[in-house]
Order: structure tokens, then sequence, then C-alpha cells
């Protein structure tokens, strides 16, 4: 498998030389300055001469011990911003001591059941100075209360905070799956996040509107971006309907979109992506407010495209991506561990990460200048064809009544799943080259494993669990019952649940406590057969 | 001779059901039966659609490093049910945990990394000496 194959990644053919007749007239309108709309050349004026990228390692795991000496670590070693991983508990709304919890309490990220645990995550960590990413989804109203009350104890003003929230719910019912309640009251949940932070949170995103896992599920860059913008328009609409005005929240809407492997392509759904959302502001939505259509987007690496087989291999994969999501003009970045195949990264492999994005910013004098594809033929003629294409998606998706209904119906997922098989059949029939795996493996590549992983310590879920039986005995159990109460009225009533939450998480309340109070009011969803 | 029977699912709470999607699409393909159960299923519930369904194998997949806990619950379970049906499982499984889930009694370890065709005939291999046996 020795031949270069004449389609990208996502199907579209590629021509042998593109010249200016393969860029259709009116580049200059499509382009137009970096910093003004539509954007396509990047979301801010001096892009990365001004300010570099965040470099933004997703880490956490254990206890909030464990995960704040983790943090400590990256910052120590030049990382310029916080990316929270929580376990699967904490995004499922169980305290560690359920059931269901104790095998996985502290195992993909750290276990948060109190706001206690939250301030204690942050020890040391001044919370106006750090801004601090959560990948949160079904309980985000629960977490970011919490959170509101560690800065509040460290004495950080709220206007101070900067950082996201990923609070994207649509996207765990397509394809990261942390979802818990149907998908209304769950729309209705995010709303409530972001109605309650676009008065209070002027330097925080509220949600981070993300195609990246549609993509790590199986689909290709031309359906991560219409499932984006799909999602973003659902989001706009339910939060205009009810009765904010577009200009009001747009500008703190945030967006993720995976980069993978094939370079060129990624960077031209990029710059894309920034267009098309730039249009649909002011075409579908009316913004008066420039910043309204300025998209700006954390870039996570692709786990997917990381193999078990010669893992370090992937550290070149990375470079590759971390490469493409630059030169797409992302705000912040992520870049895998190279054995992700196997474990949560090791401080070596976390390390090198971070390093990856260190020596594309201050040695490969890509950052040098705004949009450096900008203007070439072949990546102006990509960025059309994407968006063509995104666009023919993103129709397909309304003609079945939006992002909501199409989830509704299982049509999306099942867009997601068949992609996901095509690309492993060919990776199967070698028709997609993996090197090591279908190209130039090593005969004898038996042993796989890495060494020196990631062991996490198995009396994490014990400690865990006592750490939260004694702040419960220690809380007042009245304030705790009546703060509670009102969490579950203004959920009843369709107040925004946002205030009563912050009480009753400052009353010592814990996360699973306030999800089952959503549990009980909006029930639970079962995701429909997938066939 | 009826087709083999194989029961997917996913147990515990992760979610990551790209791989198990692929392997119940292929398996489909391939002359299978397959009962996918989904997201978020008690062992419990696995049980007893293991008996319910005469199903000849059982696959679960779990990427969130809960693997042996929940294996091991599954496995308990069958046991005390007196159903010798052979579980195989995938996942983020590093080497060290593959030898511990095969004391525990699990026919088959395939990690991330394992060939799409590979895990396919391993599976059907598992059912049809099922199939003889019975």
């Amino acid at each position: 498998m020795t031949e270069v194959r004449e389609t990208t990644d996502a199907g579209i053919p590629v021509r042998e030389i593109y010249t200016e007749h393969d860029v259709v007239p009116g580049l200059d309108e499509r382009l137009g300055r970096p910093g003004r709309p539509p954007f396509t050349r990047g979301p801010y004026p001096t892009m990365y001469r001004g300010q570099l990228w965040t470099m933004r390692q997703f880490a956490g795991f254990g206890s909030p011990e464990e995960a704040n000496e983790r943090f400590h670590f990256l910052l120590d070693r030049g990382q310029t911003a916080l990316s929270v991983a929580f376990d699967l508990p904490t995004q499922l709304g169980y305290d560690s001591d359920h059931p269901v919890a104790r095998p996985e309490v502290g195992r993909v990220g750290v276990a948060i059941d109190t706001a206690d645990d939250m301030a204690d995550l942050f020890s040391g960590l001044p919370l106006d100075r750090v801004s601090v990413n959560f990948t949160i989804n079904a309980t985000a109203p629960i977490i970011l209360a919490m959170y509101l009350v560690a800065a509040e104890r460290q004495g950080v003003a709220d206007e101070a905070l900067a950082g996201t929230l990923q609070n994207d719910i649509l996207k765990e019912f397509l394809a990261r799956k942390t979802f818990v309640f149907p998908p209304e009251p769950s729309m209705r949940l995010s709303c409530d996040v972001v109605e309650f932070a676009s008065g209070r949170l002027p330097r925080f995103n509220p949600i981070s509107i993300t195609g990246y896992h549609a993509r790590e599920a199986g689909c290709d860059a031309v359906q991560e971006l219409a499932f984006t913008l799909a999602s973003a328009i659902a989001y706009s609409q339910a939060l205009v309907a009810r009765g904010l005005p577009f200009d009001s929240f747009a500008p703190r809407l945030s967006f993720h979109f995976a980069t993978t492997m094939d370079l060129f392509e990624e960077a031209a759904k990029l710059r894309a992506a920034r267009r098309m959302w730039s249009r649909i502001a002011t075409e579908r939505f009316g913004a008066q407010d420039a910043n309204s259509g300025r998209l700006r987007f954390f870039s996570g690496n692709s786990g997917t495209t990381l193999t078990a087989q010669q893992p370090l291999n992937n550290i070149i994969r990375s470079t590759v991506q971390c490469l493409g999501a630059v030169l797409g003009g992302a705000q912040s970045i992520h870049v895998m561990g190279y054995d992700e195949a196997f474990e949560i990264p090791s401080e070596e492999a976390v390390t090198l990460s971070l390093r990856t994005q260190q020596i594309v910013a201050l040695e490969s004098g890509v950052p040098r200048t705004v949009d450096p594809l900008g203007g070439s033929y072949y990546v102006e003629a990509l960025t059309d064809e994407i968006e063509a294409r995104a666009n023919e998606v993103l129709s397909e998706i309304e003609a079945i009544g939006g992002a909501v209904s199409a989830l509704e119906r299982g049509v999306s997922q099942r867009w997601v799943a068949e992609s996901a098989y095509r690309i492993e059949r060919e990776i199967a029939e070698g028709i997609r080259p993996r090197v090591g795996v279908n190209v130039h493996a090593d005969p004898d590549d038996t042993a796989v494993e890495v060494p020196e992983l990631f062991a996490l310590d198995p009396s994490i879920a014990e400690r865990q669990i006592a750490r939260t039986a004694k702040r419960v005995a220690a809380r007042d159990q009245g304030a705790c019952v009546e703060t509670t109460a009102a969490v579950e009225a203004a959920a009843r009533t369709g107040t925004n649940v946002m205030p009563s939450l912050i009480d009753a998480v400052r009353a010592g309340a814990t996360l699973g406590e306030l999800a089952d109070v959503f549990r009980t009011v909006f029930g639970e969803f079962r995701e429909p057969h997938p066939w | 001779m009826s087709p083999p029977r194989v029961l997917l699912a996913k147990p515990g709470l992760d979610g990551h059901d790209r791989g198990i999607k692929v392997i119940a699409m292929a398996l489909r393909d391939a002359g299978a039966e397959v009962v996918y159960l989904g997201l978020r299923r008690t062992v419990p519930e696995i049980v007893r659609s293991a008996i319910d369904d005469d199903v000849d194998v059982i696959g679960i997949s779990v990427l969130s490093g809960a693997h042996v806990a929940l294996a091991a619950d599954l496995l308990r379970a069958l046991d005390h049910e007196g159903l010798a049906v052979p579980v195989v499982i995938g996942g983020t499984i590093p080497e060290r945990d593959a030898a511990a889930l095969g004391d525990l009694g699990v026919a088959a370890v395939y990690p991330v990394g394992t060939g799409l065709h590979e895990v396919v005939a391993g599976v059907l291999q598992l059912a049809s000496r099922e199939r003889v046996q019975r």
C-alpha cells in the first residue's frame, strides 16, 4: 500500500494540481480580513502574533487531591490553562458511594461529590488567574454551581472567572453518551446555564458546542461541521424563544472541533466553520454585534487515530494534528498522550503532549503570520467544497426538524455509526492506511505494551466515599433540605435552576442528591435501539 | 443450522459505543444474529437477556478502565445461574489486565488495536463451538 489516495478522509475528490481556475471568483469577499466577518482567516486580527493559543491538556483522575497534583504538575511545565476531566459517576449524577459508581470512581476523571471537593480540586490555583475548562454536560449546572462556590471561598468574584463549561447536551445524545435526562429538559438545563452566565460571567463560556465527539465516534469532517452548526442553531433558537436577544448570548458561545490526520482538510474545515457560523449568525439570527458571529474554538486531537501498535508513532500523529489545529486558527488545543490507547496518559506522555504544542508554537514558525494557508488554491477550493457539502448535510438535518428531532429519531446516530463501520472496514481491508497496523507493521509485533503505564490507586473509591460521608455528617441538614427543595421547585416551575443550585451546594448538598432531584422531576432517558 | 447468536452490551457507565456498534454490524454481515442491549446495562439485565435470547456468546465492551470489576461481576452472576456461555471483552485493556481477565474465566480479550476480522472470527468460532457442544 504505497499509492496516494485521491480523495480526502471525507471522500472529497482531489485534483493532481490546483490553479487559480479552481477557485470560484469572489474569494476576497469569502475571506475578508482576520477578526472581521466572515472570519474565514481567523477570529482575531493579529491571531497568534497577538496571543498564542491556550495550551490546555485535559486532565483529572482519582480524588480531588490527586487531580490537583496533576494540575500543578502541568502548570509547572508551562501549560497555560486547565481542563478538568470528571469521572463517570460525576458526569452521570451519582455520588461515589452509589453502587453503580463503585468500579468507576476516579477512573476517567476526578470524582466530585461536594462543593468542598471542588474547593480542594483548585487548592493553590487562583481562579481569577487560571482559566478552567470543564468537560461536563448532564450535570453541568451542578458543577458550575460548585465552581462558583469554590471561587467564592477563594474570594474571587464571578466577573473574574474565565474558562469554559462544555454543557452541550445534544452531542451527548449523538455521540458522547453521558446523557441522563430526556432531550427536552436536558436542553432546558443547558439553556438555564447559558442564560444565567450571560448576565453574570462575562469572561466565561457557558457552552462549548461540539462536533469533536461525533467525529471520534466515527463521522467525517463534513458531518462533524454540519452536526456542530445544527446544534448551535438549536441552542440559539431555544434561547431566543426564551426572549433572550441573540446578541446577548451569542458572543459567549464557544465551539469544539476535532483535528485529525488529513492536514489540509482539517484546516479547511475549521476555516469553513468560521465562515458558516458568521453567515448563520447574521442571516438567520440577525446579529448586529460582530462578536456574535465570531466563532472561537477549542481543538482536541483525535484519540481514535492513535494506535496501540508501535505507540511511539502516535507522537508524530499528534504533531501533525496539532499543526492542523494551528493552521485552522484554534484558540486552545489539547494534544493526546501517545499511550492513550492503553490507559490514562502517564506523566511522561502528558509532558510530551505539552512539549509538542510548545515546539509547534515556538520553533516551527507557523504562528508567525495569520492564516498562512489563505490564498492556497487547494485549501481555498477545499474550504469552499467542505462548506457546500456541510450545508447540504445541514439542510438534510433541518428537513427532518433540526438537531433535536434528528437525535430523537436516531438519524444522526445512525449516520455516525455507519461512517464508523465504513472506516473500520477500510482499515481492515487495507484501503485506509494505518502505519504500523495495516502497512509497515512489525511482523513480530505481538507485545504492544507501553512501558510505565499509569496505574490508578485502588484505594481511591474508599477514600472518596469516606470524605463525602464525613462532610455530609458535618453539614447543616436543615439548610440542606430547604435549599434542595428550592431546586426541585425551580425545576418544576421552569425558573432558572442556577441560583437555587448555588444555595444548595453552598449548604453542602451533594451532586448525587441534586441529580436525583432532576431525575425525579424530569425522568431518565434510555437511548432508542440503534437498528 | 440456525445462525450463531451473540449478545452485545456495555455494562457500567462508559458511553464509548463506536467499537461495539462496529462489531455488531460486522457480526451481522458475517451471518450472526446480534442482540445489542446498548449502554449502561446492569449485570442482571445482561444475564436475563443471555437466558431469554438463548445466546451462544456474550460480548461486553468497556473503555473506562472498569473492565476487571465489571467482568468479574458478570462471570459471578452467570456462574450463579449455572450458565456456561463464553464471555468476551473488548476495550481499553492494558496487557497486565488481560491475564487477570483470563484467570477470571473470560474466553477472549480484544484490546484496542485488535483487527476487525480477528474479533469477528474469534467470536464466531466461540459461538460455533458452543453450538456443537449443546
